[in-house]
């Protein structure tokens, strides 16, 4: 490609890039926040105390690595997002489905659901506590509760997306009523169920945070709180990138498992 | 063999439609989109109906595959009562309705699946109806990749494949070009040929009617109503060419007449 080509399509909205400068760019982004970083720290600009230099929280992280720390915390927090995403998930697909294909169940649930739905989870942890106490079943309760309904509403919507050809072409094909969710809507939404799951489980861990930060005894969000007390600012960004990384980790997986199994929606 | 009974023994039914009526909506709302709607369509004969758009003969196909209630009359396939959807009225759409997750192969084995058909005969079934078509070369290909004119085809022969009585077909051509148009006829009048299917197609495109049919029925506009019944005594096989043919322009002439006399008393 030309120069005078190249500089055309990276104006033109919507044109595809060429894969090395794609790549190119997403490595750029990164070195440019990790040399900002640097250049905040070394040149006095801002103090070790508010954001550490990046070789102390690289260091913290390969010596709470070493002692097992690191491990610990990180098992801790992602077994209470596993867990509270799985139990929320196997319930929000088959209903939600359900929700979006059938009018009566909408027509019952819908208030509700759009009610709960705006209600901030924070509000709730308190509650939460009181009721079910400080340990694991708490803060598998807060992820539930953050993400379950939202789950529920976006997959009731993109069940009710499915054309109503597609269902009425299965009907003339010998498919009956009560196989219309098994055999239609699930194969015809997959794409986008597991979309809203990729999305979802990124919000898990936001409220995982949540509920570590108030009561826990273990977690990432746990030692972020602990490590505020003593101003260990590098661990609260270790715990901050540990995140993240396991974010673009799940990500990816899921990608990869829409890629698997919906072949055809690429 | 299995596949030699799909060709020369199909199953065919007549289609009977007694004083139909379909009103949508309640009161002062309501819209009366078919008025009386009566006839007969035979065993093995292809049926096209023409209308203006809007005239309710999409609707008409819908109350016949029994995908829509009627509001009163009567419709019955093989003297059956319509009650419901069924696989012994197999539809093919305007809208392209294969099943996106499903193969070009597995779209067309869903419905002898559904009806609990052996995977070996299935699979002749499939490769049976792919080649009548011709696209047995694309069986593992998903509907994602093929052009529009080749989806129609699929749909064809997956509607095909479950053996279905009668054959109802809304407009399926209408969203491709003119060139793949003529083709699709040409491989429709072939199949059907083949499998002598009872057929009622709905087009509002005047040669594929007369290309197509045995009968043409003229619709007008809203409430719909069958305004002449027109029958095509032009020999098959037939080809394109008959386009040019006095016969056709003359009956051609005629339903354009009757279409326009429509509108005119719209005003």
């Amino acid at each position: 490609m030309s120069d005078q080509s190249l500089l055309k399509s990276i104006r033109t909205p919507f044109r595809a890039l060429p894969r090395g400068l794609a790549v190119t760019l997403s490595i750029l982004v990164w070195v440019l926040v990790i040399v900002g970083w640097f250049a905040l720290t070394y040149s006095g600009a801002v103090k070790e105390m508010f954001l550490p230099r990046p070789e102390a929280v690289f260091m913290t992280t390969i010596k709470m690595a070493a002692d097992g720390s690191l491990w610990e915390h990180m098992l801790a927090s992602v077994q209470v997002v596993l867990i509270g995403f799985v139990v929320s998930s196997l319930v929000a697909v088959p209903l939600g489905l359900t929700m979006g294909t059938y009018r009566i169940v909408q027509a019952f649930l819908d208030p509700l659901v759009n009610f709960i739905r705006y209600l901030p989870v924070t509000s709730f942890v308190p509650l939460f506590i009181l009721w079910i106490g400080i340990g694991i079943e708490q803060r598998v309760a807060v992820i539930i509760f953050g993400i379950f309904f939202q789950q529920l509403v976006m997959i009731a919507d993109s069940a009710r997306s499915v054309p109503r050809d597609l269902v009425n072409a299965a009907y003339t094909l010998g498919t009956r009523r009560v196989d219309t969710v098994f055999h239609i809507v699930l194969p015809a939404t997959l794409p986008n169920v597991l979309d809203v799951l990729r999305v979802t489980m990124g919000w898990a861990w936001t409220y995982l945070v949540v509920a570590e930060l108030v009561a826990a005894r273990s977690g990432l969000g746990y030692i972020s709180l602990k490590a505020m007390r003593g101003f260990q600012v590098d661990v609260i960004f270790m715990a901050i990138a540990m995140i993240g990384i396991l974010g673009l980790f799940t990500d990816q997986l899921f990608r990869i498992v829409r890629r698997v199994a919906a072949p055809w929606a690429n | 063999m299995s596949v030699l009974n799909i060709s020369t023994n199909p199953i065919s039914s007549d289609i009977d439609i007694d004083n139909v009526v379909l009103r949508y909506g309640k009161g002062d709302n309501a819209v009366l989109a078919l008025d009386g709607i009566s006839f007969h369509v035979e065993r093995n004969e292809f049926c096209v109906i023409v209308g203006p758009s809007g005239c309710g003969k999409s609707s008409l196909l819908y109350l016949i595959a029994g995908l829509e209630d009627r509001t009163a009359g009567m419709i019955k396939v093989g003297g059956k009562p319509v009650t419901e959807p069924g696989p012994d009225r197999g539809m093919v759409f305007q809208a392209y309705t294969l099943f996106p997750w499903l193969t070009v192969a597995q779209n067309v084995e869903y419905g002898p699946k559904r009806k609990g058909i052996a995977p070996a005969a299935r699979k002749d079934i499939v490769n049976h109806f792919l080649t009548e078509v011709g696209l047995a070369k694309f069986a593992n290909h998903y509907p994602s990749q093929l052009s529009g004119g080749m989806k129609q085809r699929v749909a064809i022969a997956r509607a095909l494949a479950n053996d279905p009585e009668v054959l109802l077909m809304d407009e399926p051509f209408g969203a491709l070009d003119s060139q793949t148009r003529h083709s699709m006829q040409k491989l429709l009048l072939k199949v059907w040929d083949h499998t002598k299917k009872t057929v009622l197609f709905v087009t509002h495109d005047i040669d594929e009617a007369i290309l197509l049919a045995d009968r043409v029925f003229v619709m007008s506009g809203r409430p719909g109503q069958i305004k002449k019944e027109i029958r095509v005594d032009i020999p098959r096989p037939r080809s394109m060419d008959l386009v040019m043919e006095p016969d056709f322009i003359a009956m051609k002439r005629e339903i354009l007449e009757l279409l326009k006399n429509d509108e005119d008393d719209d005003h």
